[in-house]
C-alpha cells in the first residue's frame, strides 16, 4: 500500500482510481480501526505466550482491583486477572465470528452469483427460499441449537452465519446483477466462457469490495451476538473466559466494582466499533462506474470576489460573448471565444465532445462545475457583463431572463415528486404567483410544448412519463421564468429521431412566438442546419469558424470543418469511394495544446506557418470568421477534405495518458499515414 | 429475406447455406405472470449472405437488441428459429455455440461498459482464443497484429480500458470480435457513442475488414444514414416487426411504408436549404406524434401514428408482401 496520504486535489475530472485498500488508508477512523482490529488479532492469537497470568489463576489478595502494576486492567470478583481473561477469551470469539461471517458470505455470494446469471426462473426460486430464510427468528433457532449441540460457539456461530446469509444474498444479488448487466459480460458469453467462468471472473471480482464491507458487518454482529449469548449464559463452559460472560459477571458488581465493567465493555465496544468503521470505508470506495459526467453535471458555483453588476447598459440587446476563457486553476479548457446570439436568433455550437461546447454554454447561466470559473473576457447579457455576478446576483437573472435545457430531460426532473408540484413550484417562484394561478400556469404551459392531455400528465412522476415527454417537460420547466435566452444542451441527443423532429418542431415554434432567443449545443450538423441561423464551430476549446448557417454548412473554410462536415455520413456525399472522410488521431488535451494551430498536428494541409498562433480572421468573401491561415488560399483553390483511399490509414494513435501512468503512457508509438498534399 | 429456400438440413450444406437464416423469430421477455403483454420481437425472418451487410433500423425499443441478442444466444429465444450456416443455433448451448469455432462475434454499443475495467485489453482478447485451445503466446501475438491491423499500437495489449478513448475502445471491440476469424459479426450501435470523425474511422475500418475477410455484418443502429454508408440491404422494424427491408439505397432515398418514410424524412440533413425542403415536406405529412403511439393488438401495428390509417389498418394486421425490390408491410404501400 503505497498510496500517497494526502487527499488527491480537486479537479474538473476527477480521477477514480486507485484500489479500495488505498482509498480505504486515505481515512483516518478507518486506519485506526483496521489498526485496533490488527491489534486484537495479533494479542489474541499470541495470547499463550504473553499472558501475565494463567486465566483462571485466582489473585483473593486482590478481589475486585481496579488496575494496579500487578493487575493492569485489575481483577474480577474471583481475583483473575482482566487483562489475561480478555485476551485469552479473544481468540475464541474472533474466530467464532470469522466462522460466521465466512459461512455468510459463503452462502450468500454462490446463491448471488447463481441467481444473477441463471434466469429469471433460477433468480425466483432462490428469492423465495431467502425470504423464507428471513423469516425464520434466528435467535430462537440458535438457542434451539444450543439446547441440542451445547454452547459450542463454532458451531453456533456457523448456525447463525447460515441464518444470516438471506440477507446478505439480498444485498449481493443487486450488485451481482448490475455486473451481469455490463456489455462486458455479453462480450464473453459470445466469447464462449461458460456462466460460471464469467460469474467468477467478470462478476465476483467487481463485487468483492461489497463482500468485504458485508464481511466486516456480520462479523461485528457476530461478536455482538456472542457477547449476548454469554450475558445470558449460553456462553462458552464455566470458567473458560467471554467476553459477554465477563460483562454478565461485571455487571453483577456495577455497585461495588464498577471498573471491574470498563475494559471488556471498552475492549468489545471498540473492536465492534471498528469493523463497523472500516465497512463503512470500504463502501464509501466501492467503484461506481466511471462515467464522465462531471462536466455535465451542473452545480451552482459561489464565486468569490463577486463586483457588483456594472451598469454599462448601452452595449446593446440579446447576448455578446468577446474572448471568454474558462478554465480551472491548472488549465484552461476554453479560450478566445466570441459570439453574438441577437433576439429572436439561434445559435449553434457544434464540435465534437470534449471542444468546450457544454462549458461555453454553462458559463452563459452561471453554472460552471465545481473549481472552473472564467478566466478572461465577458459574458454581456443586454449589456450586464455576467462573468462578474455574484451566485445571488445570478440567481436574479438564472430561470427568468436566461434558463437552461440539458441533454438528459430527466436529469432536470426529481424523481420524488409530480410533475405538477415541480412545475408549479418554478412557476410560482420564478412568476411569484398563487398556488392556483401556478397550477393554471402549468397546465398552459403543458399545452404550449404540445402535451394533449396536461391535467393527466401533471399528476404523473418523471419515471412514468416517455423520454420525449420528459423533454417537453424540461422545456415547459425551463419556460416557466419567461426567458429570454434558451440554453440548450444537447437537447434532442438522448431522444429518437422522430421525437427528436418533433421537439425541434416546438422549439422552434416557441422561438417564432415569444422572440426568445437560443443557444444550442449540438454534435449534429442536421440539427443545425434545420434550427440555427448562425453556427459557431468549435475545436480544443476555441472558436475555428462562424457565420451564418448557410455559408459555413454549405462552404466551410476552415480544414476542421470541412473535414467534420465530410465525415457525416447525413451528408450523403460519399457515394462514389464508399468511404467517409476522417480526421486522424484525436481531439487533443487542453494540457497538450499547441500554441499554434490547435489542429495542426491533423491537418493535411498544415505547414510550418501554422505553428505560430492564429487569429481569427473574416472569412474570403462571406460574413463571419475562421481561424486559419490557408484558409482563403485553401478556399479560392475549391479544396475539400476528400475521404482517404483504403489503406492511407490507421492514422497516428496516441494514447491518452487519461487518469494512468502518464510517463509509461506517453511512450506510445506514434505512426503516421503520410498527409496527403493539398492539391494547390 | 428473399424467397425463401427449401431448408438445408445437413451441416454439410454450409457452402449453400446463407450465413445467417432467421425464421419467424419471436422473443417475449418474462416468463409465465410476468410475462410482457407485446413480444419484443414478433415474427422477424431474414437472410444473411456471405459477405453481406444487413442493417437493422428503428426507434429505441423496436427489438433491434433483442434480435442481435437472439442471434448471439445472449437472450432465449421464444419461436422461430436461427441458423447459422446451415445448422440450427435456435437453443445452441455455449458449448455447441463454442463448437462453431467462434465464427460468430459481436461488437457492442457502449465503448466504456464493453471492456472489464479489471483486466488488461490483452486479457480481454485472448480469452476467446485460449478457450479455443491456441497456446498463450500465439494468442498475445494474434492479439498484438490484429491491434494494429484496428490502427492501434500493439503494446496497447498490456493496457487497461480507461487508458483509451471512446473511438479507441471501439477499435479494440472491432479487434475482439475479428481476433478469431468470425464469418458474421453483429454490431450493435457500434459507433453510436462516437464522434463524427471517429465515427467515420470506425466505419471504414469495418468496411475495409468486411472487403478484406469477406464477412458478413448485421449491423444494427438507430441512424439510417449510418446503415446506409455499411449496409447492402437493410430491414426497418417498428415494435418488434419488420415494416419493411430491401436494398439500403433505395428503402432509405424512396421508402415506401409509411413508417420508413417518418424516419427517413426525420432524419436531418446537414445543408440547411434542402434540409428546409424536407422540413416542408415533413410538415405537410403530419405524422402522428411518437407519444401518441398506443399498442394495438390487431391491425396495423404503425396505425396509431399514421396519417394514412384507415379502418382496415385498425382490423387487419398487413402481411409483408414483396413491391418491386422489397417487402413492404402496409396495406396501401405501391
Ligand atoms: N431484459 C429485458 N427485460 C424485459 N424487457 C426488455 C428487456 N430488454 C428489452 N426489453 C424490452 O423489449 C423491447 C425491445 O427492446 P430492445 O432493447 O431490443 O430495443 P432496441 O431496438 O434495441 O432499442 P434501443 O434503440 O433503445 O437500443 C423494449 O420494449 C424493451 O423495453
Ligand atoms: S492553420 Fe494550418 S494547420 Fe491550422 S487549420 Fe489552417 S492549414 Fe490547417
Ligand atoms: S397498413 Fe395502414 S396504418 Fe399501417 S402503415 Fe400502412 S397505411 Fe399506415
Ligand atoms: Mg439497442
Amino acid at each position: 500500500m503505497t498510496a500517497p496520504l494526502t487527499p488527491t486535489a480537486p479537479s474538473a475530472v476527477r480521477p477514480q482510481g486507485g484500489r479500495p485498500l488505498a482509498r480505504l488508508v486515505r481515512r483516518p477512523p478507518a486506519v485506526a480501526g483496521a489498526l485496533w482490529l490488527a491489534f486484537i488479532v495479533i494479542a489474541s492469537l499470541t495470547a499463550p505466550l504473553w499472558l501475565p497470568y494463567p486465566t483462571e489463576q485466582q489473585d483473593f489478595s486482590a478481589v475486585l482491583a481496579g488496575p494496579s502494576p500487578a493487575h493492569w486492567l485489575g481483577t474480577d470478583e474471583l481475583g483473575r486477572d482482566l487483562l489475561s481473561r480478555i485476551f485469552a477469551a479473544g481468540g475464541g470469539t474472533l474466530a467464532a465470528s470469522t466462522i460466521g461471517a465466512v459461512v455468510a458470505m459463503l452462502v450468500a455470494v454462490p446463491l448471488a452469483l447463481i441467481a444473477a446469471s441463471g434466469g429469471e426462473r433460477v433468480e425466483g426460486v432462490i428469492n423465495r427460499v431467502t425470504e423464507v430464510m428471513l423469516a425464520i427468528p434466528a435467535f430462537i433457532i440458535m438457542l434451539a441449537v444450543i439446547g441440542v449441540v451445547g454452547t459450542n460457539m463454532p458451531i453456533i456461530m456457523a448456525i447463525f452465519g447460515f441464518l444470516i446469509s438471506s440477507g446478505m444474498y439480498r444485498v449481493f444479488v443487486g450488485a451481482a446483477k448490475s455486473l451481469q448487466a455490463q456489455l462486458y459480460v455479453d462480450a464473453a458469453s459470445v466469447d464462449g466462457i461458460r456462466p460460471v467462468g464469467i460469474s467468477l471472473k467478470h462478476v465476483l471480482p467487481g463485487m468483492l469490495n461489497t463482500v468485504m464491507v458485508q464481511f466486516a458487518l456480520v462479523f461485528a454482529v457476530a461478536i455482538m451476538l456472542q457477547a449476548g449469548l454469554a450475558f445470558i449464559g449460553f456462553g462458552p463452559p464455566i470458567p473458560q473466559p467471554s467476553w459477554g460472560g465477563m460483562i454478565q459477571a461485571a455487571s453483577q458488581h456495577v455497585y461495588d466494582a464498577p471498573w471491574m465493567m470498563v475494559p471488556t465493555g471498552i475492549v468489545l465496544a471498540l473492536t465492534v466499533l471498528s469493523a463497523n468503521v472500516v465497512a463503512d470505508a470500504l463502501a464509501a470506495t466501492t467503484d461506481v462506474p466511471q462515467l464522465q459526467i462531471a462536466l455535465r453535471e451542473p452545480k451552482r458555483r459561489m464565486r468569490a470576489g463577486a463586483s457588483t453588476a456594472d451598469t454599462q447598459a448601452a452595449a446593446g440587446e440579446g447576448l455578446r460573448v468577446r474572448a471568454l476563457a474558462v478554465g480551472s486553476e491548472a488549465v484552461t479548457l476554453v479560450s478566445d471565444v466570441s459570439l453574438d446570439v441577437r433576439p429572436g436568433r439561434v445559435l449553434g455550437l457544434v464540435g465534437e465532445s470534449g471542444c468546450g461546447k457544454t462549458l461555453t454554454a454553462l458559463s452563459l447561466i452561471g453554472l460552471l462545475p465545481p473549481g472552473i470559473r472564467p478566466q478572461a473576457g465577458e459574458v454581456l447579457w443586454n449589456g450586464h457583463d455576467l462573468t462578474r455576478l455574484s451566485e445571488r446576483e445570478f440567481m436574479r437573472i438564472r430561470g427568468r431572463e436566461i434558463a437552461l435545457i440539458s441533454q438528459e430531460p430527466m436529469r432536470a426532473l426529481d424523481p420524488m415528486f409530480t410533475v405538477g408540484y415541480q412545475l408549479g413550484g418554478a412557476i410560482r417562484r420564478l412568476q411569484k404567483v398563487g398556488r392556483a394561478a401556478a397550477r393554471a400556469e402549468a397546465a398552459a404551459l403543458l399545452g404550449k410544448v404540445g402535451i394533449v392531455d396536461a391535467p393527466t400528465v401533471l399528476r404523473l412522476y418523471p419515471h412514468e412519463i416517455s423520454g420525449g415527454m420528459a423533454q417537453r417537460v424540461a422545456i415547459a420547466l425551463a419556460l416557466a421564468g419567461r426567458p429570454r435566452l434558451l440554453v440548450a444542451d444537447e437537447p434532442t441527443t438522448a431522444l429518437d429521431v422522430t421525437v427528436q423532429a418533433e421537439i425541434l418542431d416546438l422549439l422552434r415554434s416557441i422561438i417564432a412566438d415569444t422572440g426568445m432567443s437560443m443557444v444550442l449545443v449540438t454534435h449534429d450538423f442536421g440539427v443545425v442546419a434545420d434550427i440555427c441561423d448562425d453556427v459557431v464551430v468549435m475545436y480544443a476549446g476555441e472558436v475555428v469558424e462562424s457565420g451564418s448557417v448557410h455559408s459555413v454548412l454549405e462552404g466551410p473554410q476552415h480544414p476542421y470543418a470541412m473535414a467534420l462536415l465530410a465525415a457525416d455520413p447525413h451528408a450523403g456525399v460519399e457515394a462514389e469511394s464508399q468511404r467517409l472522410a476522417s480526421i486522424p488521431g484525436q481531439v487533443p488535451q487542453p494540457k497538450d495544446w499547441p500554441d499554434g494551430c490547435r489542429f495542426a498536428d491533423r491537418c493535411r494541409f498544415s505547414t510550418e506557418a501554422c505553428r505560430r498562433p492564429i487569429a481569427l480572421t473574416p472569412r474570403r468573401s462571406a460574413e463571419g470568421e475562421v481561424r486559419c491561415i490557408r484558409s482563403a488560399e485553401l478556399t479560392a483553390a475549391g479544396v475539400t477534405w476528400a475521404a482517404a483511399p483504403a489503406g492511407v490509414e490507421p492514422e497516428r494513435v496516441r494514447i491518452e495518458p487519461e487518469r494512468v501512468g502518464a510517463a509509461e503512457a506517453a511512450q506510445a508509438p506514434t505512426r503516421r499515414a503520410e498527409p496527403e498534399e493539398a492539391r494547390l | 429475406m428473399t424467397i425463401q429456400k427449401a431448408p438445408a438440413a445437413a451441416p454439410a450444406a454450409t457452402e449453400t447455406a446463407p450465413a445467417l437464416r432467421v425464421r419467424d423469430l419471436v422473443v417475449r421477455y418474462g416468463r409465465g405472470r410476468r410475462a410482457a403483454a407485446e413480444p419484443a420481437v414478433n415474427g422477424v425472418t431474414f437472410d444473411i449472405a456471405s459477405g453481406e451487410t444487413v442493417g437493422l433500423v428503428g426507434e429505441s425499443g423496436s427489438g433491434k437488441t433483442t434480435i442481435g441478442k437472439a442471434i448471439l444466444g445472449l437472450q432465449r429465444v421464444t419461436e422461430g428459429s436461427v441458423q447459422y450456416r446451415g445448422r440450427d443455433i435456435t437453443h445452441a448451448s455455449l458449448g455447441e455455440r463454442r463448437d462453431l469455432g467462434g465464427e460468430l462475434r459481436a461488437v457492442f454499443q457502449d465503448p466504456y461498459s464493453s471492456f472489464n475495467p479489471r483486466r488488461t485489453i490483452g486479457a480481454s482478447l485472448i480469452e476467446p482464443l485460449r478457450l479455443r485451445g491456441v497456446s498463450r503466446a500465439d494468442a498475445v501475438g494474434r492479439a498484438r497484429s490484429m491491434l494494429e491491423r484496428v490502427g492501434l499500437p500493439a503494446d496497447a495489449v498490456d493496457r487497461y480500458p480507461r487508458q483509451f478513448s471512446g473511438g479507441q475502445r471501439q477499435r479494440i471491440a472491432v479487434a475482439r470480435a475479428l481476433i478469431c476469424d468470425p464469418s458474421l459479426v453483429v454490431c450493435d450501435e457500434a459507433v453510436s457513442a462516437l464522434d463524427l470523425s471517429t465515427q467515420a474511422q470506425v466505419l471504414n475500418l469495418l468496411a475495409d475488414l468486411r472487403d478484406e475477410r469477406g464477412l458478413s455484418y448485421l449491423f444494427i443502429a438507430h441512424d439510417i444514414a449510418v446503415v446506409r454508408f455499411l449496409a447492402q440491404r437493410v430491414l426497418v422494424l417498428y415494435r418488434g416487426q419488420v415494416m419493411e427491408s430491401g436494398p439500403a439505397a433505395g428503402v432509405t432515398d424512396a421508402p415506401k411504408h409509411p413508417y420508413t418514410q417518418a424516419l427517413t424524412a426525420a432524419s436531418p440533413v446537414p445543408r440547411p436549404t434542402e434540409q428546409a425542403e424536407r422540413r416542408a415536406r415533413r410538415e405537410v405529412l403530419v405524422v402522428g406524434g411518437a407519444s401518441a403511439a398506443a399498442p394495438t393488438s390487431v391491425g396495423c401495428p404503425y396505425a396509431a401514428r399514421c396519417p394514412l390509417a384507415t379502418e382496415l389498418c385498425r382490423t387487419e394486421r398487413p402481411a409483408l408482401r414483396p413491391i418491386d425490390d422489397r417487402l413492404v408491410a402496409c396495406h396501401y404501400a405501391s
